[in-house]
Parts: structure tokens; C-alpha cells; sequence
């Protein structure tokens, strides 16, 4: 069985008439700011790692329209588990720019109080699930989350996102199948971007990439152009829909391409070629929203530039608050380990105050 | 009062925790419509449905990782896993998940829920139904880790579990759910977590002890009652959290110590117990701590009652630690 590319918007930003929504100018304009703007953030955050301000950092280079497209077909009251290379769909969430670097720096204010790494977001206020390094663990915690809902009669999913490395795991097997068997509403949103640090593809899987296993588990799978947002938004809502209709999970495969190393601890130079990475240069969801945007003359090259302009300032005012916002106190170090704090902790916490009393901290 | 076996008061606890609380899920291999492979989930999908008690593929992994979903997203859920040697396809999903949830996420995502698992030797269930892998847990800040040792304890500690908003490894004795009795009230009551339970009073020496090993102390004590030593049962019913002041007391009155599991001995629950004891009890202390436990090998099927750290290698190990 082939498994086509659904796509609408062509390299040209023509919108094909077989897109069928209707989804507002400022809307749209949304999701270009957006996806602009988590672009600025991870450059910036980049060049802060380098500066040595943030241990690490992972950017989203070239997936920005996989993540906004997505979260903009869903509703917040659904839930959103990510791998982490989906920092858009948690600004379009609505997480400002000032909390997102927040959780960068990891201070106070950074809602996992600076337990994990960067890039680790999470917001419960806006159902998004913080990250968990260990990849695809995720997957069969959106199928119980979905399960959830099922069983309480809500019109909601859960969205997973993943990418085909992680569908190697066994994670991936578990959660799938259990999401399957369940019927659970939960759409696991594969980006295929072709990389899985420095392991490509022909390393990865020997099939038709990962949504022909939809088969196997008895589940709809379908495949989509994932730097053209329309056709992710499209293929998002149909999901949705199969799941409330009680037929159970969906399996999205959005093909698209890493454009930047995997991390701030990774040289992509020593893997591939400037030309490989070039050929995506036309591709580029930002670039194909913005051409569909001017040929509907709802956005132009002023426009554009004021936006950069006072974008570019809200990130950096955003970096001068986090970077002097303080680091969360020690006591939270021993907080949220158990519902309660019990006597070995409560004594390990004393020592540590001790300590650092006699050290003069 | 009604007398039950310990099968039959985990099933009393699952059936009251599933009509007290409407968020309980229970879930596992063939937990539902056959009612598990011990009986112990008999007639809960008759009178509760299949969306709240269903069987689930073979796949410990994504039984965990599901369940951690569930609690998440406001259920509370019970998997089961069959037995506690095949915990180990989870294990990345409960010690870096469900141990870490509510840390990783700054407490906005709870993580709480109760793994039924049995576990244990004696039932010539060779090395793969044969393991007591609590230390695994026990090295895991997140989980908590309790073991019942009869059918009352069951009942109590599984009910006040289920209750407790965090992850909890509730390893059933299963070389005796059917061989312990006791007398259990039909209704709701539960055993607090974190308190020990002083099963025999004495004063020359202090057994600890649990699950199933504590009626192997039990019996060890006994004989050395016969023998003139009057021994301090001690059975932890709860191994994190852990009743630290009840072991001090008992030890700074007898003075001696010997610490039994069925588990390996390298590296097992015993030796933690040892080096606290001998923090809080030093000066009080008239022989080292001694450890009677299972050996550093694999579970052996054919050796399964030499591997046994049984009544006359703990009333052995008694007899050492006086002599000392």
C-alpha cells in the first residue's frame, strides 16, 4: 500500500483548491509570526549557549510548520506530549517569550524549576506535557492521558510528537499498540526530518519510512508534507476527528527536514553536505507561509519589517529578565520528589542548609 | 470475621478502592475478563466494566507508560504486573518516568498510582518467577516500595497505597497467598505507610524482616525462644517510607541485629538497614549486624530450598550475632 503526500501549498505559496478550510487572515499571520519568532528564539538561544549563558539547546530549524500547524487544528484543552524540537506549539499555546526564557535559563520562574535541561518546556496551564530527554517514553503516556478522556467522555486527544528515530524504540510499539487496542483518541505526530543526530534514514528504518506500520496496528495512518502548513493543519483535524469518532489512534507521518544540528552538542558538518541541507532552502515553511500571505497581499515587506523589528526586541528584553531573574532556592531541590517530603530528605535538606551555611553561601 | 488468604484480601481492597473511587483503573495481563493469573482481580470486571478493568496486549512497557498517562490526566490507575521478574521491559518507563514525573514537570504533573506485582521464591518458578527485586526501587527516588506478609497487612496496605498520591511498587508474597490466613474485616480500613509493626516483643535481639521472610523469622524466633534467646520480631510492611525510629528503638534495647530478604545479598535492602542501624544504634551495639539472605546468584530451580534464606539459616544467623 502507498501512502501519498497530502500538501496544498505549493514552493511558490499557491494554495491548492482542494484545501477546503476556511482559516482566517490573522490567523495565519499568526502562525507566520510564530514560527518567526521561535526561529529568533532558538538563534538567540543558540548564541547564548555559545556565550556559555545556557548549557544546551535544541533548535527547530525548518520544523517550525510541523509544530504550529499542528497545535493550531487542536484546541488547548488538548493535550500536547512532546519529544522537543516543538518549542512553536507551545509559544503558539501561548507561552510568551519572557516564560520561554525563563525555562531556557532555568530560574526561579521556569515552571519545572530548573530540573531539567533547556528545551525541556512544559506548561499545565496550557496542557503541554513537559519534555523527558529519554526519547519516546512519551508515546504511551499520550495513549493513557487519551485513555483518560475516553473513559470521561470528553471530545478531546492527546498529541504526541515524535520522529523516526524514536520510532525505533520499543516505547513506540507500547504506546502505539496500547493506544490501539483502547481506542484510545491520541494522534502521534511522527516528523520524519530525516536525522536522528548524525544516523539518517537508511540507517534507521528499512521500510516505507514509519507510517506504514499505521497497518499493523490496525490504525489510520497518513502521510504529509510537513513544511506546508496547511496540509498539516488539514491532516491534524481529519485526525482528530477519526479519533472522536471512536475508531481510535492515528498515525500522522509529516515529512520534513532538520536544517539545523540536533543540538549545541552537535557538528552536522561531519555528516552531510552544505548542498543536501541547501535543497530544503526552497521549502521552508516560513518562507512558502510568507509568498501565500503576499499573493492574498495580507502581508508585505513593511509589515514584515516592523515585525522583525519589535520581535527582535521582546526576545531580547525577554534574555535581560531571565538572565536576572535568581536560580530556584535549594529548598526546591527536595520538593516534588514524593507528595510529601519524608525524614531522609527532610534530613538530606538540613545537611545541605548546614553546608552551605558553613561555607558562607 | 471472615478468614481469608492473601489472594482473596487483595481482592477485597480492589473491589472497595473501585466503588470508593470512580478514577480507579486497574489493568494488566489477563487481569480482566479471567481475573488474573493469581485470581486476585476476580469478578472486578464483572461489577465495575471493561473500560475501568481490561486486559492488555503483552507489554509491560507500554502498561507502565500508559498507566503513568492515566495518572497524569487525573485517573488513578492499578496495573498489574504478572510477575515481578518481567517489570523489567518498564523499567526505563518507571524509574525515568514514573519515579521522576512530578519532579521533572516542577509538580504540575502527578504520578500517582499503585503497581500490584507478585514476587518471590518457593514456588519452583525458577529464575523468572522467582526474583525479589525491591532494591532495584529502593535506589530510585519517586518510588515508593511496600511488602504485605499476610492477608490483614494485604488488605490495609494495599487500600492506604491506592490512597497515596504517589508511585507505589506493591510486591505481593506469592509463595504464600493462598498458605497465609487471617482474619480480615469485610469492610474499608487501611494500614498506614511508614510505620513498621513489632510481631514478637524481646530483648536479646531484633529480627527484620518482611513479606513472606517475616514467617520464616517468625518460626527462627520461636525455636530460639526454645533455646533460652528472647528474639525482637520486627516485619517493615513498608520498605520506602521507611520506619527508621521503630528499628533504632528495638536495637538500642536489644543491642542485636540480624537483617533477612530472600533477595541477593550484594547490594540488597539489608545493607542499607545495616549501615543506618549503625549510624543511629553504634554505641549500643554488642555484635555486628548480620545479614541472612539469599546468595549473588541467579535464583537456581533446582537449588530453589538451598537458595532459601529459611527459619534455620535465620535462627543460624541468631545464634552467630549472640554468640558474638
Amino acid at each position: 500500500m502507498e501512502f501519498k503526500t497530502v500538501s496544498y501549498l505549493d514552493l511558490e505559496g499557491n494554495l491548492s483548491k482542494d484545501f477546503k478550510h476556511k482559516i482566517k487572515k490573522e490567523e495565519l499571520i499568526h502562525w507566520y509570526k510564530t514560527m518567526h519568532r521561535t526561529r529568533r528564539i532558538d538563534e538567540r538561544c543558540i548564541t547564548l549557549q555559545r556565550q556559555g549563558v545556557i548549557n544546551f539547546v535544541i533548535g527547530s530549524r525548518g520544523e517550525e510548520g510541523c509544530a504550529v500547524a499542528s497545535a493550531a487544528a487542536l484546541t488547548v484543552d488538548d493535550w500536547l506530549f512532546f519529544q522537543y524540537r516543538e518549542q512553536a506549539a507551545v509559544l503558539y499555546r501561548g507561552m510568551t517569550t519572557e516564560d520561554y526564557m525563563h525555562h531556557m535559563l532555568l530560574n526561579e520562574k521556569d515552571p519545572s524549576k530548573g530540573r531539567q535541561m533547556s528545551n525541556h518546556y512544559g506548561d499545565r496551564s496550557i496542557n503541554c506535557v513537559t519534555v523527558s530527554s529519554t526519547l519516546a517514553t512519551q508515546i504511551p503516556n499520550a495513549a493513557g492521558a487519551a485513555y483518560a478522556m475516553k473513559i470521561r467522555g470528553e471530545e478531546n486527544v492527546s498529541l504526541c510528537y515524535l520522529a523516526e528515530g524514536s520510532a525505533s524504540e520499543g516505547d513506540f510499539h507500547g504506546g502505539v499498540h496500547m493506544a490501539s487496542v483502547r481506542y484510545a483518541p491520541c494522534i502521534f505526530f511522527c516528523r520524519n526530518n530525516k536525522y536522528a543526530i548524525s544516523t539518517s534514514t537508511k540507517d534507521q528504518y528499512r521500510g516505507d519510512g514509519i507510517v506504514p506500520r499505521s497497518i499493523g496496528y490496525g490504525i489510520t495512518g497518513i502521510r504529509v508534507d510537513g513544511n506546508d502548513v496547511f496540509a498539516v493543519y488539514d491532516v491534524v483535524k481529519k485526525a482528530k476527528d477519526i479519533c472522536l469518532k471512536g475508531e481510535g489512534p492515528v498515525l500522522i507521518e509529516a515529512m520534513t527536514y532538520r536544517v539545523g544540528a540536533h543540538s549545541t552538542a552537535d557538528d552536522p558538518s561531519r555528516y552531510r553536505s552544505d548542498d543536501e541541507v541547501a535543497e530544503w532552502d526552497p521549502k521552508d515553511p516560513i518562507r512558502r507561509l510568507r509568498l501565500y500571505l503576499e499573493k492574498k497581499k495580507w502581508w508585505d515587506e513593511k509589515q514584515d519589517q516592523e515585525y522583525l523589528e519589535a520581535m527582535y526586541q521582546e526576545v531580547e528584553d525577554a534574555i535581560m529578565v531571565a538572565r536576572n531573574t535568581p536560580k530556584p532556592s535549594i529548598d526546591s531541590m527536595f520538593e516534588d520528589v514524593y507528595h510529601d517530603i519524608p525524614w531522609n530528605l527532610q534530613e538530606q535538606k538540613e545537611f545541605l542548609e548546614t553546608v552551605k551555611e558553613e561555607e558562607g553561601h | 470475621m471472615p478468614v481469608m488468604n492473601i489472594i482473596e484480601a487483595v481482592n477485597s481492597a480492589l473491589h472497595i478502592a473501585m466503588d470508593s473511587d470512580p478514577t480507579t483503573v486497574v489493568f494488566g495481563e489477563d487481569v480482566g475478563y479471567f481475573g488474573g493469573v493469581f485470581r486476585a482481580t476476580v469478578g472486578l470486571q464483572e461489577k465495575h466494566g471493561e473500560a475501568r478493568v481490561f486486559d492488555t496486549p503483552i507489554c509491560e512497557q507500554g502498561i507502565i507508560g500508559f498507566a503513568l498517562g492515566c495518572a497524569m490526566n487525573g485517573l488513578n490507575p492499578i496495573p498489574e504486573i504478572q510477575f515481578a521478574d518481567y517489570m523489567f521491559p518498564a523499567y526505563d518507563q518507571l524509574v525515568n518516568e514514573v519515579a521522576k514525573s512530578r519532579y521533572r514537570t516542577g509538580g504540575m504533573y502527578p504520578c500517582g498510582m499503585t503497581i500490584r506485582t507478585p514476587y518471590g521464591g518457593g514456588i519452583h518458578g525458577g529464575h523468572y518467577h522467582s526474583q525479589s527485586p525491591e532494591a532495584q526501587y529502593l535506589h530510585t527516588p519517586g518510588i515508593k516500595v511496600v511488602v504485605p506478609s499476610d492477608p490483614y497487612e494485604a488488605k490495609g496496605l494495599l487500600l492506604a497505597s491506592i490512597r497515596t498520591p504517589d508511585p507505589i511498587i506493591f510486591f505481593e508474597p506469592k509463595r504464600i497467598y493462598r498458605a497465609s490466613k487471617a482474619e480480615v474485616p469485610l469492610e474499608d480500613y487501611e494500614i498506614p505507610l511508614g510505620v513498621a509493626k513489632v510481631a514478637r516483643e524481646g530483648s536479646d535481639l531484633t529480627l527484620i524482616g518482611y513479606g513472606a521472610q517475616h514467617h520464616q523469622n517468625m518460626e527462627a524466633a520461636e525455636q530460639a525462644a526454645e533455646e533460652g534467646i528472647s528474639v525482637e520480631v520486627i516485619d517493615l510492611r513498608t520498605l520506602n517510607p521507611l520506619d527508621v525510629d521503630t528499628l533504632e528503638e528495638s536495637v538500642k534495647k536489644t543491642g542485636r541485629c540480624v537483617v533477612a530478604h530472600e533477595a541477593p545479598r550484594t547490594m540488597g535492602f539489608a545493607a542499607e538497614l545495616s549501615s543506618l542501624i549503625q549510624e543511629r544504634c553504634f554505641l549500643h551495639l554488642e555484635a555486628p549486624i548480620n545479614r541472612c539472605t539469599g546468595f549473588d546468584t541467579p535464583f537456581s530451580n533446582a537449588h530453589e530450598k538451598d537458595y532459601m534464606p529459611d527459619a534455620p539459616r535465620v535462627l543460624r544467623a541468631i545464634r552467630e550475632t549472640v554468640k558474638y
